[in-house]
């Protein structure tokens, strides 16, 4: 897309002829992807494309067909401790914990990413859930749930982030204020990969797009 | 921008250790447990209501009793261990903190043992404390409470560990019950065997280091081996 831009900016990671196949069907073949720092690249698709196969494939959730991803310069299976010291992954699970309160989630959340669980209260208020603190998360709703899960954004020093439809469930309010976000962690380096059914707002030239199709073989 | 990349890897790298990992998980497991304590309660008070069954099933003779004693207590172990190993991992598979735990840059094993440690104190110990309690009921021989006690120790933690393999092979399955004991009971065979077969030799005043020290081989290669076997049971469970 725009080369001459990324040549001067470091490779952060990269998909190499990824194959994916889910029951019997093949979801994309030899798919190529290299996010740079700085990028914002939305994955975009029908219901059924493999949007989420394909992140998964990008965190190591899942093993491709074929292809491989490569994190500096390492498969990213033989990377493992590496890459995810440097990976935020949010999936269509919120990862939440009914029996826990918000900050205890969070707090749990960012000690298990090697990040300093004591300012998980003040992060709290970034994402509007001042007051619920000490609530169970069973007692909140599937917004604030999801929220309690992007909460790790702001703290997180990983430079790539991969999002499956961070914005389900989230209010025009607080899109907006992710959209910031991502574009300042974008500006300060890192890149974000992510799906949506929604327009972004961010503008058109910082945004990377991949189309994946529905295919029927 | 490769610099600041590195440098917060170093910084992170510094925040890393086993020991915070494990305790972090533990930590987690049993406050969890106690918010939802049905789950805890329920396969300890299976273990006594089996066992207290018996008496009143077959009748006061002491004889027959102490003869089927160790058999009983430990049958009813292994089967309310299987009862509580569903909380292992389901719950955290079903609401996606298990994908968060196997991207958390922790190396796997040490939190599947963590998880399986947590597991272990919550059912496995409370049974060996019960455990002499209910042999009263069953005219236990007297020279075998050691034996129950020790066999109990060493192979609680056997049943949890492999009980996890099978918990991580059948996690993304809808109903994996019966898969799971298919699974599962036929590895608890030789602890049964040899637990028994430890406490009976007690009762005859008989030295029964020899089950013992077999028991506790099962013990330290179920102990090495099986966070391994985990690790990989739930990467394939996710995939």
């Amino acid at each position: 897309m725009n080369s001459t831009k990324s040549l001067n900016r470091p490779l952060l990671l990269e998909a190499k002829d990824l194959t994916c196949i889910r029951e019997d069907r093949i979801l994309f073949e030899s798919l190529n992807l290299q996010a740079f720092s700085g990028d914002i690249i939305q994955i975009e698709g029908p219901n059924g494309a493999g949007k989420t196969s394909l992140l998964r494939l990008l965190a190591g959730l899942s093993r491709p067909y074929e292809g491989s991803v490569i994190f500096d310069g390492n498969n990213i299976t033989k990377a493992r401790e590496s890459y995810y010291q440097n990976l935020l992954y949010l999936g269509h699970l919120a990862g939440v914990k009914g029996e826990m309160s918000a900050q205890e989630n969070l707090a749990f959340n960012l000690a298990l990413h090697g990040l300093d669980a004591k300012d998980a209260e003040s992060t709290l208020s970034e994402v509007n859930l001042l007051g619920f603190e000490d609530a169970l998360a069973s007692h909140l709703s599937a917004g604030q749930h999801r929220r309690i899960s992007l909460a790790r954004l702001w703290q997180s020093k990983a430079p790539i982030w991969i999002l499956d439809e961070p914005f389900t469930a989230i209010d025009k309010l607080g899109i907006k204020k992710l959209e910031k976000l991502f574009m300042k962690h974008a500006d300060e380096g890192g890149c974000v990969i992510l799906t949506t059914h929604q327009d972004l707002t961010i503008p058109e030239t910082r945004v990377k797009k991949v189309t994946l199709e529905y295919r029927f073989f | 921008m490769s610099d600041s990349a590195a440098k917060l890897h170093i910084e992170q790298t510094a925040a890393l250790s086993y020991r915070a990992a494990f305790m972090l998980i533990l930590k987690r497991d049993i406050t969890l447990a106690f918010r939802h304590k049905d789950d805890v309660i329920n396969p300890i008070l299976f273990f006594v209501i089996v066992i207290t069954l018996f008496p009143l099933g077959i009748g006061p003779d002491a004889n027959i009793l102490s003869r089927i004693a160790p058999g009983i207590i430990w049958v009813a172990a292994l089967l309310s261990t299987l009862l509580s190993l569903d909380r292992l991992f389901k719950s955290d598979y079903n609401d996606g903190s298990l994908e968060q735990m196997l991207l958390s840059p922790h190396p796997i094993f040490i939190l599947v043992l963590a998880k399986i440690f947590a597991h272990w104190l919550l059912t496995g110990l409370p049974l060996i404390f019960i455990a002499p309690l209910l042999a009263v009921l069953l005219h236990l021989n007297e020279n075998s409470y050691g034996a129950l006690m020790l066999t109990l120790l060493l192979g609680t933690p056997i049943l949890s560990l492999i009980g996890a393999i099978g918990v991580a092979l059948t996690v993304g399955i809808k109903k994996g019950g019966v898969l799971l004991s298919l699974l599962i009971l036929p590895l608890y065979i030789p602890v049964l065997i040899f637990a028994t077969s430890a406490i009976d030799t007690a009762a005859m005043n008989l030295p029964f280091t020899g089950q013992l020290a077999i028991i506790g081989a099962l013990f330290f290669s179920t102990l090495t081996l099986a966070p391994f076997a985990v690790s990989s049971a739930l990467k394939v469970s996710t995939n």
